[in-house]
């Protein structure tokens, strides 16, 4: 047993953060170590970069343009652009669309899908969940009716992240709605944004930020070759989605990205007539998150690496270990770079910072985004399968309670 | 030990309630958001009406001669109301600085007109780089012109942006933290080298930064001693603290109501999210977090006026700790327990959490109070 990166792979981290440091454009870097969401050019200018690289399609095989790296090469890589802090590669495209389509995908959707995915020329989003379908997605509701050559799609979708940025969108859509069981009835389509009939309304977050939104449907005409895998047989390709790709689902990157940003605040403000970062109830938090980012870390090594010993292609219950604690340490972490910025996280100073354009203030700007990563990523427990829901997996599928 | 209140005070809060269902819904707070102060100007009428702008001012004062209790209670209706109007700002900072800092000429100028509604203060204390500690004062006044001349910064001032009048802390003389010689101010919000950039705060009420390039003070605009306004602001702040501790009460109160009839009504899996034990044991965790909270508000009520200083501040930083934690787990599971929803604008749950947030973050965090109690831990 050695819980220490081998010297393979060691050598492997110094290569992705150098080719980072080195190819990231200095004002993404910028903004992102500030705390803001990347723009949407920013995460279409990277994962172009990294697809030049050939390290956008991580977990493709290499004929659909895929790195060829392992399961523990692509937990680092992730882990280091979430440090970076990178933009994130565009998880609708990398870890959802594509692997389906390689899974369940005809040769002529692959072809046509999945090298315009992998260099973002299309932005994909997902449209899972709605108004009466969250935890429980298999009630969905909305209808796709087939006429001659194409479905004609009713109803929407609810919470979709990034739909107002997407040129395409995966759906789940009822086909069979007297189907025995729920399940049996749902089908996985590609929908073009661009279709006539469909309608996106904006949904303001917490944060004040645009990133959700609903997408309605009146009449959308689908052709039929935009179906994955069989009629009624989309649950297996939702199931087959939600449960694929877990590695980087801990987000340890950003938690570490987020405590960096935490000390940085707290070595310039004061507490008790000295820096904060000197301060040893400040340091005690940091070292417990330390402690739990350690802890996952090793966690989500065991998961990754068992389940590149896997052959069987099931999720394993324990990847449900990594988003709790995963998303409970993150969370955490955006409140230590809070309660580090203090009373300078109450004001939205984007106004302020404007009228005083000549006068740069890093550490309000911080500040406002350290309340603003706060704020959204009370969601990081919520999307994704809500943490209660997670517990449940745990509570059936490992402990058979 | 009593919990009950008085006639008087149950009177008080009855009508505080009232007025509040009446006026004060989601929606009508919207379209006060929208006015040029972004709060209502007519309700700051009403709460004037009521007496409520005079409550902890002596009857003389066209007040209501209550105490910190009348207060509570004011300020828990407006907490599960989420009021906007700058009360904690006038009747409560500005109001406890000139009552417990002013002349007997002073109160009786300034009082009076906070009680009609006709005199909104703010108290411009807290800078850029004091963080939460109460004696870091780098803006200064120093003699001239017959009378003081201020020079420095203020930051977050609470409503600062809308107050006819300030309460400027500066230093008069001593190192940057020194308790010692520091002097509060009244200062006209017109006064010339006055300048205000006014904002919104995450939970969208006003602030504002404050900036004063040699504004001139005359010698009856001191409150009290020169130099001796120490103890006056650490009263201030206390009382704020207190009265806080209300907001937060009232703000726990309706994010837990909330949270029990979402899970009464929401259906997943064929049933009531509430059904689920988990859920349930949610719910109970967040009422024994308001419980427990609400117990230290009260704490904090009735310590502001301990003639004992060292033991209300204690009991003030015990306070600040317990509702302050208890006010961030009601309102993240809140959030949880809503899903998706609790997450937008829309819904009022994210506005109850960032009240909160905001709370948490005013006049010493968590940790900042628990490190003045570890002080002195025996
Ligand atoms: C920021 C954000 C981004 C999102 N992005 C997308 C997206 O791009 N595409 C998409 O399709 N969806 C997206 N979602 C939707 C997300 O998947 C759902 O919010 C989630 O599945 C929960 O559903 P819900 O919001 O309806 O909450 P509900 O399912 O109504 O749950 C409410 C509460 O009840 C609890 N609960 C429910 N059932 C049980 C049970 N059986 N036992 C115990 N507790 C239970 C939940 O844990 C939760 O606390 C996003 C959501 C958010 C907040």
């Amino acid at each position: 047993m050695d819980l220490r990166f081998t010297p393979e792979e060691l050598a492997f981290r110094d290569e992705v953060r150098a080719f980072i440091r080195d190819n990231l454009p200095a004002d993404i870097r910028e903004r992102m170590r500030l705390g803001y969401s990347p723009r949407k050019q920013d995460v279409i200018a990277w994962q172009r970069i990294l697809n030049r690289k050939g390290w956008a399609a991580l977990s493709w095989p290499k004929e659909w343009g895929g790195p060829g790296w392992s399961a523990v090469q692509r937990m680092i890589f992730i882990e280091e652009n979430q440090a970076a802090p990178a933009p994130e590669l565009l998880s609708f495209n990398i870890t959802m669309l594509g692997p389906v389509l390689i899974q369940f995908g005809t040769e002529e959707q692959k072809r046509r899908f999945l090298p315009r995915a992998a260099n973002l020329d299309d932005w994909w989003c997902q449209g899972f969940s709605e108004p009466g379908a969250g935890s429980d997605l298999a009630s969905l509701k909305t209808a796709a009716r087939r006429e001659g050559d194409h479905y004609v799609v009713n109803g929407s979708k609810i919470w979709t992240s990034t739909a107002h940025n997407a040129d395409w969108c995966f759906v789940l859509v009822r086909t069979n709605p007297n189907a025995a069981k729920r399940q049996e009835g749902i089908s996985f389509l590609l929908v073009d944004m661009k279709t006539p009939g469909i309608t996106v309304r904006p949904i303001i977050s917490i944060d004040g930020a645009h990133h959700l939104n609903e997408v309605f449907f009146d009449d959308v005409k689908v052709p039929v070759e935009m179906r994955i895998h069989e009629e009624n047989r989309g649950w297996d390709v939702a199931k087959f989605l939600l449960g694929n790709e877990r590695t980087g689902i801990a987000r340890l990157g950003k938690s570490r990205e987020r405590v960096a940003a935490a000390k940085e605040a707290a070595r310039a403000v004061r507490f008790n007539g000295k820096p904060l970062i000197e301060d040893p109830t400040f340091r005690q938090r940091v070292a417990q998150l330390e402690v739990d980012m350690k802890a996952l870390q090793i966690t989500q090594y065991r998961v990754v690496s068992a389940g590149a010993k896997k052959s069987d292609g099931r999720p394993d219950p324990l990847s449900s270990v990594l988003k709790v604690k995963g998303t409970e340490l993150l969370q955490s972490t955006t409140e230590l770079a809070m309660d580090a910025a203090g009373p300078l996280a109450m004001p939205i100073w984007a106004q302020e910072l404007a009228e005083m354009a000549n006068e740069p203030d890093m550490l309000a700007e911080a500040a406002e985004q350290a309340a603003g990563n706060y704020l959204f990523l009370r969601a990081a427990s919520i999307y994704g399968g809500t943490n209660e829901i997670q517990k449940n997996i745990l509570s059936k599928a490992v402990l058979r309670l | 030990m009593d919990f009950d209140l008085s006639d008087d005070q149950r009177l008080l809060a009855d009508s505080v309630t009232r007025l509040m269902a009446d006026r004060y819904g989601f929606e009508a707070r919207k379209a006060f958001l929208k006015q040029p102060d972004g709060w209502s100007t007519e309700m700051w009428g009403r709460y004037a009406e009521l007496g409520l702008l005079g409550v902890p001012f002596a009857e003389e004062h066209g007040g209501f001669g209550g105490g910190a209790v009348e207060v509570m209670l004011v300020m828990q209706e407006l907490g599960r109301a989420l009021a906007l109007e700058p009360y904690l700002a006038t009747v409560v900072l500005g109001g406890t600085a000139v009552r417990l800092g002013g002349s007997a000429a002073q109160q009786a100028a300034i009082l009076p007109a906070v009680a009609e509604g006709t005199l909104k203060l703010a108290f411009a204390h807290g800078e850029r780089d004091a963080r939460y500690d109460l004696s870091d004062v780098q803006t200064t006044a120093k003699r001239g012109n017959g009378g003081w001349v201020l020079d420095g910064a203020k930051s977050v001032v609470f409503h600062g942006d809308s107050a006819d009048k300030l309460v400027v802390s500066a230093r008069i003389k001593g190192a940057r933290d020194d308790p010692d010689g520091i002097g509060l101010f009244l200062v006209d919000a017109g006064a010339q080298g006055l300048a205000r950039r006014g904002y919104t705060l995450r939970d969208e009420t006003r602030a504002a930064e404050v900036s004063l390039t040699h504004v001139a003070v005359a010698d009856g605009d001191v409150l009290g001693e020169a130099g001796a306004a120490f103890p006056v602001i650490e009263r201030v702040v206390e009382t704020g603290i207190a009265a806080m501790g209300a907001e937060a009460v009232g703000a726990m109160e309706t994010m837990q109501s909330m949270t029990l009839e979402y899970s009464r009504t929401r259906e997943q899996f064929g049933k009531p999210i509430g059904s689920n034990q988990v859920v349930q044991h949610r719910l109970s965790e967040m009422l024994m977090a308001l419980e427990q909270g609400r117990s230290m508000a009260m704490l904090a009520t009735v310590s502001v006026e301990d003639a004992d200083p060292a033991e209300r501040a204690r009991n003030i930083s015990m306070a600040k700790v317990g509702y302050g934690q208890s006010a961030r787990f009601v309102s993240q599971q809140a959030i949880q327990m809503h899903g998706g929803i609790g997450m937008t604008e829309e819904y009022a749950v994210g506005h109850y959490f960032r009240r909160a947030m905001v709370i948490e973050h005013t006049f010493g965090d968590t940790a900042f109070h628990l490190a003045r109690l570890a002080a002195q831990v025996e």
